[in-house]
């Protein structure tokens, strides 16, 4: 009995005396660690003191902080970029969940196998080779002034609706592209496993090839959103005021630049807690994946 | 132990490295005593001799394209269209005859960014304002603007006699122009109004029916109607605001150490009557708009 009860592990009564050596050894890790972040903390602060001494020393700071760091400026801006903003965000949310939806689809149909499907998976290579290659730019300048130029009946001619359609077109492209190299990467024995056990191809699809692809590529997809939510901003080409715009009007009006640094930390700042996520889905996908509960 | 030095001395010569870039990078040319305080001191406009970003050159700057009638032919160095006529007059008020004379493309955000200018003064139809002044130098106004609504003929904008009846339109104005002021703030319209990158892409808005009326200084609105979408009218023009007159100024550096004699070469060239002939020959007569109250 006495025997059963030592061999059983536990903390405190296993007998485990760490020897001089580990103690000495423990004691020396400690101290390096220490030091490490002690040049660490001395090392940030000669960097900052010198750029901050390079930056505010070089002879043209005091215009460039009246230009770039006007306190008032900035107070003054602020309430209209953060306007501004809202068109940005309604763009993200709608853009965002269309492009993901027409992402997918576009990626389904350019892997579905079989000759009848071949259409289709043309159609689809076809879209997303012209609109992955055609800058933003110019696929916006034809939806938003091309289309309404046409004069057809019952098409708007909102530039907010059109600019977010053309958005959808381009970014679609992309993240088609991002959900079949997903598809792609599930391994041909899971499709084949999942067809033994009698699921028809659609099955096979939807319940193992899609749950995998998507999983594996929501990183570079959120990649994919914070540059859609960048992007959100070039809608103001067909006159439309976002929060890069409205800096815009308020700097060509009084010259001062300060309301492009202002719409530059606000869409930083909402980029940053997204950028977070992402990192937590993946770390969090990772843990699972190493774990084995997934395959 | 002799390795936890080394980062540290690392970064002491990082800071060093960056430091002696820092200080050998700086420009000395702000510093007391340098070349351009000493400048400073007697202010002379000797024909010529200006202390030009080039020396012997003049160099001015405008946006591209150069629109008419400001320009013609999106050449400012031609010497037609308003804006370059009165570049080169005030040029040879200044001493420097047509070959002198440089031309550089200067988009409208750079003609206000803080650091070096490459431009001795920038003409690019740009108004004088207080705030602005604070950035940059003008010299005295060489044109009186005034803003106008152009819309397409037959159009319920072009029907309008009133500034009222504009209120509920959606209208349009280029970013950056006091255009978009007056359309903004004198008008106060209940839909937002939009702001568009150049006033080519105005013009494609009015055409395609996105906006109802677009606001332009009134030269623009009348080359705009007369030669380029000829089925539009100008509605009619801003009365002047109470505020005074506004007026398009050349844009200098802040620092310029020529600001006083250019703003004295276009004071002359208005009281000599030259500036009165140019826009004569250049600018449609502006008068027969009516004025929206």
């Amino acid at each position: 009995m006495t025997y059963v009860k030592q061999a059983l592990p536990g903390p405190a009564d296993d007998g485990y005396v760490p020897s001089q050596r580990r103690i000495e050894r423990e004691r020396f890790k400690r101290s390096r660690a220490r030091r490490a972040t002690a040049v660490a903390a001395l090392s940030t602060l000669v960097t900052a003191v010198v750029l901050f001494l390079v930056i505010t020393g070089s002879p043209g700071w005091p215009r460039t902080r009246e230009t770039f760091f006007s306190a008032e400026y900035a107070r003054k801006s602020l309430p209209k970029v953060l306007d501004g903003l809202l068109l940005n965000l309604q763009l993200l949310v709608a853009c965002g969940a269309a492009v993901l939806v027409l992402g997918l689809l576009l990626a389904v149909a350019r892997t579905l196998r079989g000759p009848v499907f071949f259409p289709l998976r043309a159609l689809a290579t076809a879209y997303t080779d012209f609109f992955r290659g055609l800058p933003l730019i110019i696929c916006l300048l034809m939806v938003v002034f091309g289309v309404p130029a046409l004069r057809l009946q019952g098409v708007t001619t909102d530039p907010v609706v059109l600019g977010g359609s053309a958005l959808v077109l381009t970014y679609s492209a992309y993240v088609a592209e991002v959900f079949r190299a997903g598809i792609e990467s599930v391994h041909p024995s899971q499709r084949a496993a999942a067809r033994s056990l009698g699921l028809s191809s659609g099955q096979a699809l939807r319940h193992v090839v899609l749950p995998q692809a998507v999983r594996r590529v929501v990183p570079p997809l959120l990649n994919d959103l914070v540059s859609l939510q960048k992007d959100t901003g070039l809608v103001s080409i067909a006159g439309a005021v976002d929060a890069v715009y409205a800096a815009q009007i308020i700097a060509g009006r009084d010259f001062n630049f300060t309301p492009y640094v202002v719409a530059g930390l606000v869409f930083v700042a909402l980029t940053i807690p997204m950028t977070r996520f992402t990192d937590w889905i993946t770390s969090r996908m990772d843990r699972r994946r190493a774990q084995g509960g997934i395959v | 132990m002799r390795l936890v030095n080394r980062p540290l001395r690392l970064a002491a010569c990082t800071a060093a490295v960056l430091l002696t870039a820092a200080v050998g990078c700086a420009p000395q040319d702000e510093s007391p005593g340098g070349p351009r305080a000493a400048g400073q001191g007697p202010r002379s406009c000797d024909r010529g001799k200006l202390a030009t970003v080039a020396p012997g050159k003049l160099t001015v700057g405008t946006d591209k394209p150069a629109y008419a009638p400001w320009f013609t032919d999106d050449d400012p160095a031609n010497g037609k269209g308003f804006e370059s006529a009165v570049a080169y007059a005030v040029a040879k008020r200044l001493g420097y005859g047509k070959e002198a004379v440089e031309w550089q493309t200067v988009p409208f955000n750079n003609a206000f960014a803080p650091g070096e200018k490459k431009f001795d003064f920038d003409i690019n139809q740009i108004s004088i304002s207080p705030e602005r002044k604070r950035a940059v130098a003008f010299s005295s106004g060489y044109y009186d603007v005034r803003q106008a609504v152009i819309a397409l003929k037959g159009s319920r904008a072009a029907r309008a006699t009133s500034l009222a009846d504009l209120k509920d339109l959606k209208l349009g104005a280029q970013v950056g122009s006091t255009s978009l002021d007056v359309a903004t703030d004198t008008l106060r319209p209940t839909r937002p109004v939009a702001a568009f990158q150049k006033n080519d892409l105005a013009k494609s808005a009015l055409r395609n029916g996105q906006v109802d009326a677009i606001v332009t200084d009134l030269p623009t609105a009348f080359y705009i109607t007369s030669a380029e979408v000829k089925d539009a009218e100008v509605v009619g023009q801003f009365a002047t605001d109470g505020k005074g007159r506004e007026q398009f100024g050349l844009v200098l550096d802040r620092e310029s150490r020529i600001t006083g004699c250019v703003s004295a070469a276009v004071d002359a060239l208005r009281k000599d009557g030259t500036l009165g002939a140019l826009e004569k020959k250049w600018l449609t007569d502006t008068v027969d708009a009516p004025v929206l109250k």
